[in-house]
């Protein structure tokens, strides 16, 4: 597989990582305009440096949907799961708008309220409108965003010009009705129910009619893409490539969620997801032609904090209704929190970026490159104990090259079911799982049963690089297997990991 | 004669947004069809709205308590491929 650099300038020889990803701010957009850089700067979204320090949060309002897709099940509603489309709670825009103003006043670093479902946004265009009126009216200083999947989308384009909107999300899955009418088995269309290529048709239409009646008004798109291996992973290039020509900033290709107990079409169809190698291998392809974000978390439709945390139990309707908001008073505490973050992330962009490791320095030139995977809670360093992580973030090194590349939940396991439910695996076991393909994990510090674990299954445990840069240390770890030797050959599988596999 | 929704549906207010004479409100535990206010959507449109738009498979029967959408015919799930992963996932 050859490797491109990614947003990155092609300067990176000079030191063990390039100014585009290391201490500075934004990873992900160092390639976009300035001012589209100033628009998104503290969306949490965007780039895996401000999802640190700025939070989100979605107000499910919108229950009606106008499509089916084979991914979403319309009766699900479980308080432990994760995942789009899910919701615990449907809140009228009035109360929508509480909710907002009490999580913005309480978690001053939110700073964008999306409407995400858990049915489609602009299929419920009043209730969405009405939440929208309102914040735009009481709270200007929260973002807004809609995420939808395009088929009304052409018709509110006009009335979300309106509002306070920091971008719109399409999910675009395919711009080819054939495959259209395998992800979509119908849509509700002028007052009809309209089922295969038909309504596939009309669904992809609409999406690149509203793509493009967006970008006309200058209202930032970004596009979501479900992977769906067999379906469409072969076709989402060509959509990375269009949508992009049509003036999306932002592409995100998610993987396909599927489980026999979601009651979706493909769980119980046991159409399977990507592995995160198809996954890497796709998001790299389609990043010759645009912004990828690699760090998406795939969250709730009624998700509050930052991401990866849902702090939406702390903000239940019966909690809002004690609560005694002051919006004045919380707008002024905001303005200070944000401003402190701003200038905390521009002190960090000029630091001077001495690396204490220079990749360049490597002697080898033909080593292979290496997936690692980092226990982070945050700032940029390792500064997370091995047994307390909830996720890893992973990183490929190579001989110029430090970058990030995805990261991967450590509970999704616990729910995942099929072969890896119930079967008597130990927490530890799903773990090593999680992080399969990965030849070391950079931690804060690592149990002795771990240690021993991740050694058999291949995966070097390293707890020497507590509190550095993740950069310096992914590249510093790089540099020690390179002049070890151990790079010189080809991956050997692990044994523990292929016995895993196939139990 | 009037359409009715049974237990099964969700409450995602779909029907509800697309019905001519108004005739759908949100009940105690789901949505249910004022039978002196439905029409059938006669005189409106050529399919009734509610059954057009409802994503949940039995939950809407039609003027003669006929299943409006048979199961499989929304999702595309063979009814007999959605028994077996239910018993399967029973079985765990």
């Amino acid at each position: 597989m050859e490797l491109k650099v990614l947003d990155q300038p092609e300067t990176s020889e000079a030191g063990g990582c390039s100014a585009g990803s290391c201490g500075g701010s934004d990873d992900q957009l160092s390639h976009l305009s300035d001012e589209i850089r100033e628009k998104v700067h503290n969306h949490p979204c965007y780039s895996e440096e401000a999802h640190h320090h700025f939070a989100r949060m979605h107000v499910a309002v919108a229950p009606a949907c106008n499509i089916q897709c084979h991914y979403c099940n319309r009766k699900y509603d479980c308080a432990n799961e994760s995942r789009p489309g899910v919701v615990s709670e449907l809140l009228t825009p009035d109360q929508a708008v509480k909710k907002t103003m009490a999580v913005a006043a309480n978690i001053p670093q939110m700073t964008v309220l999306g409407i995400a479902g858990p049915g489609d946004p602009l299929a419920n265009p009043e209730r969405t409108f009405d939440t929208f009126r309102q914040l735009s009216e009481k709270a200007p200083d929260i973002k807004l965003y809609v995420s939808t999947n395009g088929l009304a989308l052409p018709d509110a384009v006009e009335e979300l010009s309106k509002h306070n909107i920091d971008h719109v999300t399409i999910t675009i899955n395919t711009v080819d009705p054939e495959i259209g009418a395998k992800i979509y088995p119908w849509i509700y269309w002028n007052n009809r129910r309209i089922k295969g290529v038909k309504g596939a048709k009309i669904l992809i239409e609409q999406q690149q009619k509203g793509l493009q009646m967006l970008s006309d008004k200058d209202i930032l798109v970004k596009v979501n893409s479900v992977m769906i291996p067999g379906v469409n992973d072969k076709h989402l290039e060509e959509v990375s490539r269009i949508v992009k020509q049509k003036g999306a900033f932002l592409h995100n290709v998610m993987p396909l969620i599927a489980e026999a107990e979601h009651g979706t079409f493909y769980g119980v169809m046991g159409q399977r997801g990507p592995t995160h190698d198809e996954l890497q291998v796709l998001q790299d392809a389609c990043a010759g032609d645009m912004n990828m974000m690699r760090h998406c978390r795939q969250c709730r439709a009624d998700a509050v904090g930052l991401l990866g945390e849902d702090r939406g139990d702390e903000f239940t309707m019966d909690k809002i209704e004690e609560m005694n908001i002051d919006y004045d008073a919380a707008m002024v505490k905001r303005a200070e929190v944000h401003a402190a973050i701003a200038e905390e992330l521009e002190a960090k962009k000029n630091a001077p970026q001495e690396s204490l490791v220079t990749l360049s320095s490597i002697k080898k030139k033909d080593t292979r490159p290496v997936l690692m995977a980092v226990a982070t809670s945050g700032g940029g360093v390792i500064n997370q104990h091995f047994d307390h992580a909830k996720e890893f973030l992973i990183y490929e090194a190579n001989t110029t090259d430090v970058r990030f590349i995805s990261h991967r939940k450590v509970d999704d396991l616990y729910c995942a079911g099929g072969d890896t439910c119930g079967d008597g695996e130990s927490v530890l076991q799903k773990i090593i799982k999680v992080l399969n393909g990965c030849e070391a994990v950079l931690c804060s510090k690592v149990g002795y049963e771990p240690w021993e674990m991740l050694e058999e299954a291949g995966i070097m445990p390293n707890g020497e690089h507590a509190m550095e840069p993740i950069e310096d240390a992914v590249a510093a770890v790089y540099k020690e297997m390179a002049e070890s030797g151990a790079l010189d050959e080809a991956k050997a599988e692990p044994k523990e990991q292929k016995e895993l596999a196939t139990a | 004669m009037a359409y009715s929704i049974v237990e099964s549906c969700v409450s995602c207010h779909a029907c509800s947004m697309v019905c001519p004479t108004e005739a759908i409100y949100e009940g105690a535990a789901h949505f249910m069809v004022d039978s002196k206010k439905c029409t059938e959507c006669e005189g409106d449109y050529a399919d009734s709205q509610c059954a057009s738009i409802c994503p949940i498979e039995g939950a809407i029967l039609n003027g003669a308590k006929q299943v409006a959408n048979a199961a499989g015919t929304l999702t595309g799930i063979p009814p007999a491929m959605m028994e077996k992963a239910m018993a399967e996932i029973q079985a765990r």
